[in-house]
């Protein structure tokens, strides 16, 4: 492939805590419509990665480029967002107090400015889209309950479908099937292959049997940086990886 | 935008409650059992103003999550706005009948107007700077905290330091805002006899008028995208920036109008208590504001207005009855209310409504927000 | 004829020349300079009279009659004879007040002064020496060189030779080298005094003045030194006040979490303990009232932490993870504490005595430190010190640590978490009242004591870095330093107003204080 179709670019990023390498010379490269798993152990340094990204985190050196030539390290969080980087959170981070269908509606791409916002009437488009939304994530019939009510898969699908409704270029998607059941993971799995039709993924996820079953290529960090990558069955042959991840 | 019923009684409430007062003073003969003394008009005004600035407060921390603690400092503002404007109404009535200088700066023995006295005789001019001063003091301030993610119990204490400061410096003789004991006396608003019973029932009118509007304007924010928004923000504020929204933005934007809604009370309390001084920028006054809202129930717009009568009814009534039990009353309700009630009264005849806060947090994560 | 005009001339001037000899008729005079002369010569003349008569000239009772004797007035308004003492009967209308101007006056003085340069006890001659130097005389400078020659006493000898150092530096007439060698002298001594007369003669041309110049400089820049050195004296005064104040917050807010708005009111009840244990000693054990303060430290602590504890069980444990309503809860018992101490001890202050040994002040070199300052300092770093020492090597300590690090695990490992947390606050509250002892000291106490400290110690918290105990102490120590450094630029309100809107700006731009902690828990 050439350059051009890379989207996502991380060359030698470190980010430390108080002496602790969170991230360590991390390097990764994800091409337009890629969807990439990532696994590694607790402390490996995946959800400092996604910080990273999504602007969170400002690592220490490091390059992170998104598309030709964005540097991500210079933007804040909503900066990122607006260019189209969607993230789920580990925990379903929804807007309890508000209805699925707000929560939709906060998420659909648009103009973020209060000027904007404090007018804004619910438009006929904005109504098409949501009911889309409500559709792929089957939630049309809880549409009017508050999200706190939400059993905690529905509250992750809402969140995956905010995640839709922004229509990034680039999904982070951290830990997506944690706490779900089987039929919940497996529909799960259907979802984002459906998503990664039109958009780039990256996955973290612990669940092996998920992983297996999303059959894409593998990244395994361990202790901040890049162990193996590969598909899944090649990385889970490997020897060294066997020996702090799976091995364990 | 449609009202609700809560809403529309509110309205017709305030605005029906200050016209039958106004109404029953002017038309009655003092006699008369219906005659409402003015004393009891310049008290209602005076809880009116007090409902602006807790409809302020709430929709700062009932909507935004931002608690202030330094919101009267914006009512003070106002008032002192106004205070100016009433003090060059003074004219040559004043003690020293000097036409030029309000008598505090000829006991001074100062010759001359300071430069940011100039103005304030026009009364547009002064009215403008009502909404300016608050507005452009909560800008640069709010613009400041917000853009820096300084959050939680961190900006509340400094919206204490600032009301702090500013109690301070309005002390001070040579701020040229009367010191110590501020702005007093005053005689005519508009050309009107201050102190006549028309003027004081004219002033409970408009105080109402005002308050109605601040409500049905905080109504349409709350209610708006923009409002939800700000709920979300309230709740989880890292969630809304990676959806691409800038809290920093909203809180400024709620935090500005919060400050102006706030000064304009503070306006039309001056020239119904006839009085400003630099006690109104006691924190102890911010924070008592704060327990209004509570006491009401956060994040209800129909709470903060209750809740500030209510609570401010019983001060009067305790003062005048049991003074020295006032403070066990008020320092009672404060720990009964965050402990027992914390949706306030509004609370008690509502279910559990999508605009209220979720008020229970794991002790483990917000332990870490402070400490971490 | 010429011999003639020669012999009236001799005896026109005779009475002239014979007064120039007479100091005792030139003082018999109606004209300002010929009396001031008579002081000068007076003064030098050895005359054993001379201090009596120059004392009742200074106090306006010096007279004179037409025939020049001088007369001097009792307070009953008598007269008598200046020399002999003999009363002497005369009309008001006869004796004439010798009189004096400004000029003869400071000539007066210098000349008491000299007088008394002989004086038998030393103390006097000090004093005399202080006040020939004060007048700088050059008139002087004779009776000095007496005095110098007699002197044995080397502080006074020090000081007499300031003094004529001073008055030959003013001199215009005297030598040059002398007056350079005045110069090194009056550098010596250094202080405002000195600096004075140097400056006085700094403006002359030629070597005096430039030596002068820089021996003015010179000690200018010693001087702003000792003045620093006063400033950051009354700093750290101020912020180890606020550091006691914010020591008991740096546990309950910085360490704990909880926000404390009553913490102000832990401080006034150590300081009612402070009061009430000196009643009861005064009353009881009137031997050992010295040593109340001593008696106080440990009562208010209790006083103060277990009021706490009750605080802790029975308000704060229903408010955890909620830090808003904590705060507004803690207010309202801040109320209610000020209004049960206001119905029991009444509104106004109540005096808390200085026992002896905190009273009075010492001076280091050009310092000036008021002992109850001192003590305060150095308690206030006691505290901090055996604060951290309890925090890190009591088996509390490391419990305290270990819950507010992670509180489950804590509880996992047998931790009574809910009594760590009592505790922890009942320190941080009883380290609050011990702060009341010490600000009992330079503070009214009053109901109202602890709410002019709630927001300073707040600041000094937030603005050290939360959690961080050593940041509490420079966070209080700089903020005391800065205020009392701009004090004399802006005045006190002003310099206060300035220091909380800087804190503001700084708080804003670092809203984790100066040395925040760091760590993933941060980012989380």
């Amino acid at each position: 492939m050439s350059e051009g179709d890379t989207l996502l670019y991380l060359d030698g990023v470190t980010v430390t805590f108080d002496g602790f390498r969170a991230l360590n010379a991390l390097s990764l490269v994800l091409e337009q419509g890629e969807m990439r798993a990532v696994i590694g152990p607790n402390g490996a340094g995946k959800t400092t990665m996604m910080d990273v990204i999504t602007g969170k985190t400002r690592p220490d050196t490091g390059k992170v480029m998104f598309g030709k030539d964005t540097d991500l390290t210079r933007l804040d969080e909503p900066a990122i967002a607006s260019l189209g980087i969607g993230r789920k959170f580990q925990k379903p981070t929804v807007f309890e107090p508000h209805t699925v269908w707000d929560n939709l509606l906060l998420a659909l791409a648009g103009d973020r400015a209060p000027r904007f916002t404090l007018f804004a009437r619910q438009t006929a488009d904005e109504k098409r889209r949501i009911e889309q939304i409500l559709e792929t994530t089957r939630l049309t019939d809880v549409r009017h309950r508050a999200a706190a009510d939400l059993s905690h898969g529905q509250k992750q699908w809402l969140e995956i479908g905010m995640l839709l409704a922004q229509e990034p270029q680039l999904l982070l998607v951290d830990e997506p099937v944690a706490g779900m059941t089987d039929a919940e993971t497996e529909q799960t799995a259907v979802l984002l292959r459906e998503i990664n039709r039109t958009r780039s993924v990256v996955v973290v996820e612990h669940d092996m049997a998920f992983v297996r079953a999303l059959d894409v290529k593998v990244t395994v960090l361990n202790e901040g940086s890049v162990l193996a990558e590969g598909p899944i069955d090649l990385v889970s042959d490997d020897p060294k990886v066997i020996e702090v991840y799976l091995g364990r | 935008m449609k009202l609700d019923r809560a809403a529309i009684l509110t309205i017709v409430l305030v605005f029906g409650a200050a016209l039958v007062m106004a109404a029953l003073n002017q038309m009655t003969p003092p006699a008369s059992a219906m005659h409402v003394p003015t004393y009891v008009i310049a008290l209602a005004g005076k809880y009116l103003c007090f409902a602006m600035l807790a409809l302020a407060v709430d929709l700062v921390w009932g909507f935004a999550g931002i608690l202030s603690l330094g919101h009267a400092a914006f009512f003070a503002l106002g008032g002192y706005a106004m205070g100016m404007y009433l003090m060059r109404q003074i004219g040559d009535r004043g003690v020293y009948g000097n036409p030029n200088l309000p008598d505090f700066m000829v006991f001074l023995g100062w010759k001359q107007l300071p430069w940011y006295w100039h103005g304030f005789e026009w009364f547009g001019f002064a009215m403008l700077m009502v909404v300016l001063v608050p507005g452009v003091l909560a800008a640069v301030f709010g613009w400041l905290a917000f853009r820096s993610r300084v959050t939680g119990v961190y900006l509340s204490i400094i919206t204490q330091a600032l009301t702090y400061a500013l109690l301070l410096a309005f002390f001070r003789n040579d701020m040229g805002f009367g010191g110590n004991n501020g702005m007093t006396d005053f005689k005519a608003i508009l050309g009107f006899n201050i102190q006549a019973d028309s003027t004081r029932s004219a002033l409970l009118v408009i105080s109402a008028l005002f308050l109605c509007g601040q409500f049905l304007l905080a109504r349409f924010v709350v209610g708006s995208r923009f409002g939800k928004i700000l709920i979300a923000v309230r709740d989880t504020e890292s969630r809304t920036r990676f959806l691409g929204y800038r809290p920093e933005s909203y809180k400024l934007v709620v935090w500005v109008l919060s400050a102006v809604m706030a000064g304009i009370g503070g306006a039309l309390y001056v020239p119904q208590v006839g009085i400003i001084n630099p006690s109104e920028f006691a924190p102890g006054n911010s924070i008592e504001a704060v327990i209004w809202v509570a006491v009401g129930g956060r994040g209800t717009l129909v709470g903060a207005i209750l809740g500030a009568i209510l609570v401010n009814f019983g001060k009067t009534w305790f003062t005048s009855v049991l003074p020295e039990l006032w403070l066990y009353a008020l320092g009672a309700m404060f720990i009964l209310v965050t402990l027992f009630l914390p949706r306030g009264v509004v609370g008690l005849f509502r279910r559990r409504s999508r605009l209220e806060p979720e008020p229970e947090v794991p002790a483990a994560s917000a332990a870490q927000e402070v400490t971490g | 004829m010429l011999r003639l005009l020669a012999l009236l001339l001799l005896l026109l001037c005779g009475p002239l020349v014979a007064h120039a000899d007479d100091p005792l008729a030139e003082l018999a005079s109606g004209s300002f300079d010929t009396v001031r002369q008579g002081v000068e010569d007076l003064a030098q003349s050895g005359n054993p009279n001379a201090a009596k008569i120059l004392s009742a000239l200074q106090n306006g009772q010096l007279y004179y009659l037409p025939d020049h004797t001088l007369l001097i007035q009792a307070d009953d308004g008598s007269y008598a004879n200046a020399i002999t003492g003999k009363a002497v009967s005369d009309d008001d209308a006869e004796a004439r007040s010798v009189r004096i101007n400004n000029s003869i006056r400071s000539v007066l003085d210098a000349a008491l002064g000299s007088l008394r340069l002989f004086d038998p006890n030393p103390s006097v001659r000090l004093n005399a020496a202080g006040a020939v130097f004060d007048a700088h005389q050059p008139a002087a400078i004779p009776a000095l060189d007496r005095a110098l020659a007699k002197e044995t006493d080397s502080a006074v000898k020090t000081r007499m030779q300031q003094a004529r150092a001073a008055a030959v530096l003013s001199d215009p007439g005297a030598a040059q080298d002398a007056r350079l060698a005045a110069v090194p002298v009056l550098r010596a001594r250094g202080d405002e005094a000195a600096r004075g007369v140097l400056a006085s003669v700094a403006d002359q041309p030629g070597p005096v003045g430039a030596a002068a110049k820089a021996a003015v400089a010179s000690i200018d820049r010693v001087l702003q030194l000792w003045s620093l050195a006063q400033s950051v004296y009354y700093g750290i005064s101020l912020g180890s006040v606020l550091l006691l104040a914010a020591a008991g917050l740096a546990i309950t807010f910085g360490v704990m979490g909880v926000i404390n708005m009553a913490h102000g009111e832990m401080v006034m009840l150590g300081a009612y303990t402070t009061f009430v244990v000196q009643q009861v000693m005064h009353a009881y054990v009137p031997s050992l009232y010295g040593g109340s303060l001593l008696v106080a430290i440990p009562m208010a602590f209790l006083v103060a932490g277990l009021i706490g504890v009750v605080i802790e069980r029975s308000l704060i444990r229903w408010l955890y993870g909620r830090p808003l309503e904590t705060l507004l809860a803690t207010w309202g018992l801040s109320l209610v504490l000020q209004q049960v101490v206001r119905s029991l001890f009444g509104a106004d202050n109540r005096n808390v005595t200085t026992p002896d040994w905190m009273s009075g002040a010492t001076q280091l070199g050009g310092l000036t430190l008021t002992w109850n300052r001192t003590y305060i300092i150095l308690f206030a770093f006691l505290v901090m010190a055996a604060l951290m020492a309890a925090l890190r090597y009591t088996p509390l300590g490391l419990r305290m640590r270990a819950v507010t690090q992670n509180r489950r695990m804590a509880a996992a490992m047998g931790i009574r978490t809910p009594w760590i947390d009592a505790l922890t606050f009942g320190l941080g509250s009883g380290v609050a009242g011990i702060a009341g002892v010490a600000l009992s000291q330079i503070d009214n106490v009053s109901p109202n004591l602890g709410q002019g400290y709630i927001i300073d110690s707040f600041m000094v918290v937030v603005f050290g870095g939360v959690g961080n105990l050593w940041g509490t102490t420079l966070g209080a120590l700089t903020l005391g330093i800065v205020n009392k450094f701009l004090e004399p630029i802006a005045g006190a309100v002003l310099g206060k107003i300035v220091v909380l809107v800087l804190l503001i700006l700084f708080v804003q731009r670092n809203p984790r204080g100066m040395f925040p902690l760091k760590g993933r828990a941060v980012e989380a």
